[in-house]
């Protein structure tokens, strides 16, 4: 989806020069009308009118196959919000994209420094790490359910031959939790670590030679220097990934592990937009399904909002 | 003011005077992070390129040893589960999003850079306020228009024509379009040029790198879609590749995994080489390379 990608931060050079001028090169009235019909064409059609019928279905209790609907108010929010289920998706959710976004972006932000300090091969590294870029989630999922799949997986056949044991990985609620994690992480690996490259590469030399000379071992240097300094990329990257995912998990678990296996409420696996699947297009409850979205966009506009209004206020370094 | 960008470090970076020495024995350590760091991220793949060479009574066994069935698994993909069919689609669908998205936003930013006119603002902001609506959220009643209204399911269009239009797109070029200097576009209009001619002409040419930049993006963003298509497309002849690979997985009782890998690797190549090819747009696209 493209909103994974969307917003590069605004460099600091950029923000420091003057601000970019009105131009009206050109007069007509109707000409940019006419450059701008088909992009709103396409946006009121397939963004903002599907998004007000979802909004209107999430009042009605209807099924998309009968086509029938009743008025419900806001009872399927209601319902929802009161219903154990939904808050152990909720729950599972929020800790799968808080281990998706912290554990990703530190493990990114480190090897991106180690790859650009000025060592041989250095290049061939940045490479090797920022080719998984490529990966899509169905593809990761893919290689990781045959990777860990308990009879033939080579996962299990290296485990049995150590220690004698096969875990079935999809079956047992934590490490199937743990699988997903630890998919999205390598998925995303790529990409953290192309915008974070990007990020060291405009830190200025003179910074760190400076922390060098005050003493700072490569460890303080990275903590008490780098770290900070690369801020205002980490906040851009936490936004882009918590989009990532809330949404592009669905191609990974749906391949992996279905939303399963089950525990306490529901499959551990079944994250929002997962669940916005199953009851929209498994369980055909329009309504309800409707009634997630809406919550949904909610969250995204909250967090859309804060990266605008935060995002830019950030810190910038050098110029 | 210039900053000087000492970025990836060049030799000259390294044999530049320094406080501190920094001779290959200090950073043995650096190479063993970043040496354990790349297996460990390329052994899944790894592991998927080995089983997808080998005949499938030695895939199911623990041998990690490349055979030579590359080309029988994958051709028993290709043909006997659609993998073919699929890519086809596949590609037919990235492409058409990716110049659609591309010609779209130049168009709208060429309007929203340089002309002025009433309700500009809210215009930009109808634009821009669509970040807030990804498709995956309105897929139900998205489902109800193209399949009900408009009858696409079985149709190209479904999972073409609703991806055309691009929030990112417009605002990448809007920036890039407004750091150039005005005195161009001035000239353009005195010398006779039209809109579209300054467009095709000047502008253009002028923006490769975003135009690399944005594409890559699209590209593999258009490539992995997967909701959207699995629950919109009716018939599986016209089914993108992503949800291709888990119609392989299910294909029969028992999954053929040594093709199935084959199937992912395949599937793999399209978006790597398009960023291996464009990666430098990509970097100078974003202004990520280096400072100006």
């Amino acid at each position: 989806m493209s909103l994974t990608f969307s917003r590069p931060p605004r460099k600091p050079a950029t923000s420091a020069a003057a601000p970019p001028e009105e131009r009206a090169t050109f007069k007509s009235p109707v000409l940019p009308w006419l450059f701008l019909l088909p992009t709103f064409i396409i946006l009121a059609v397939f963004l903002y009118y599907p998004a007000f019928r979802t909004l209107r279905l999430s009042l009605f209790r209807s099924n998309i196959i009968l086509g029938n609907e009743t008025f419900e108010g806001l009872g399927q929010f209601a319902e929802l919000l009161n219903s154990p289920v939904y808050h152990q998706v909720i729950l599972q959710t929020v800790i799968y994209c808080a281990l998706v976004v912290v554990i990703g972006l530190l493990i990114a932000m480190g090897l991106a420094w180690l790859a650009s300090r000025p060592i041989a091969g250095a290049k061939f590294y940045r490479l090797m790490l920022i080719y998984p870029y490529a990966l899509s989630p169905a593809i990761a999922g893919t290689i990781w359910l045959f990777l860990f799949n308990p009879e033939i997986g080579v996962i299990n056949n290296i485990l049995a031959s150590l220690v004698g044991t096969r875990p079935r990985w999809l079956d047992n609620p934590l490490l199937a939790f743990g699988l997903v994690v630890l998919a999205a992480i390598w998925k995303g690996l790529g990409y953290n670590v192309v915008f974070y490259l990007a990020a060291i590469q405009n830190i200025p030399g003179e910074v760190t030679e400076a922390a060098a000379i005050d003493g700072a071992t490569g460890w303080q240097a990275y903590w008490k220097v780098v770290f900070p300094l690369l801020s205002p990329m980490t906040f851009f990257l936490v936004f882009t990934n918590l989009i990532y995912a809330l949404f592009e998990s669905f191609g990974l678990v749906d391949i992996l592990t279905r939303g399963g296996p089950v525990y306490g409420q529901t499959g551990i696996t079944t994250f929002l937009i997962y669940q916005l699947y199953e009851d929209g297009f498994r369980n055909f409850k329009t309504g309800v399904a409707a009634a997630e979205a809406v919550l949904m966009l909610i969250m995204v506009g909250v967090i859309t909002v804060m990266q605008f209004r935060y995002g830019n206020r950030r810190v910038h370094y050098g110029a | 003011m210039a900053r000087k960008a000492v970025s990836v470090p060049s030799p000259a970076a390294t044999t530049a005077p320094r406080p501190r020495s920094s001779g290959p024995a200090r950073h043995w350590w650096i190479h063993l992070i970043l040496i354990v760091a790349i297996v460990v991220v390329a052994s899944p793949l790894l592991f998927a390129l080995i089983k997808s060479t080998q005949a499938s009574d030695v895939v199911i066994g623990p041998s990690m040893l490349p055979g030579g069935h590359f080309f029988e698994n994958l051709a028993s993909v290709w043909s006997g589960a659609h993998l073919g069919r699929y890519m086809l689609n596949s590609f037919i669908v990235t492409i058409c999003v990716t110049s659609g998205k591309t010609i779209l936003s130049l168009l709208a930013a060429l309007a929203f850079v340089y002309f002025r006119f009433p309700l500009k603002n809210v215009a930009f902001a109808l634009v821009l306020f669509t970040l807030m609506l990804p498709t995956e959220l309105l897929i139900v009643a998205l489902f109800d228009l193209i399949s009900g209204t408009l009858k696409w399911a079985d149709n190209y269009a479904a999972i073409i024509v609703p991806f055309l239009a691009s929030a990112t797109g417009t605002f990448l070029f809007r920036q890039h379009f407004l750091n150039i200097p005005a005195s161009l576009s001035d000239a353009a209009r005195i010398d006779g040029c039209g809109p579209l001619t300054f467009l095709s002409k000047v502008l253009i040419p002028m923006s490769w790198n975003t135009i690399g930049a944005l594409a890559v993006i699209q590209f593999v963003a258009a490539w992995d879609q997967y909701l959207w298509p699995l629950v919109i497309m009716q018939s599986d002849d016209k089914q993108v590749v992503q949800v291709g690979l888990r119609r392989l997985i299910d294909a029969g009782g028992q999954t053929d995994w040594g093709a199935v890998m084959a199937g992912a690797m395949v599937t793999l190549i399209p978006p790597l080489l398009v960023f291996t090819l464009l990666q430098e747009q990509f970097s100078k696209g974003f202004a990520l390379g280096q400072d100006k």
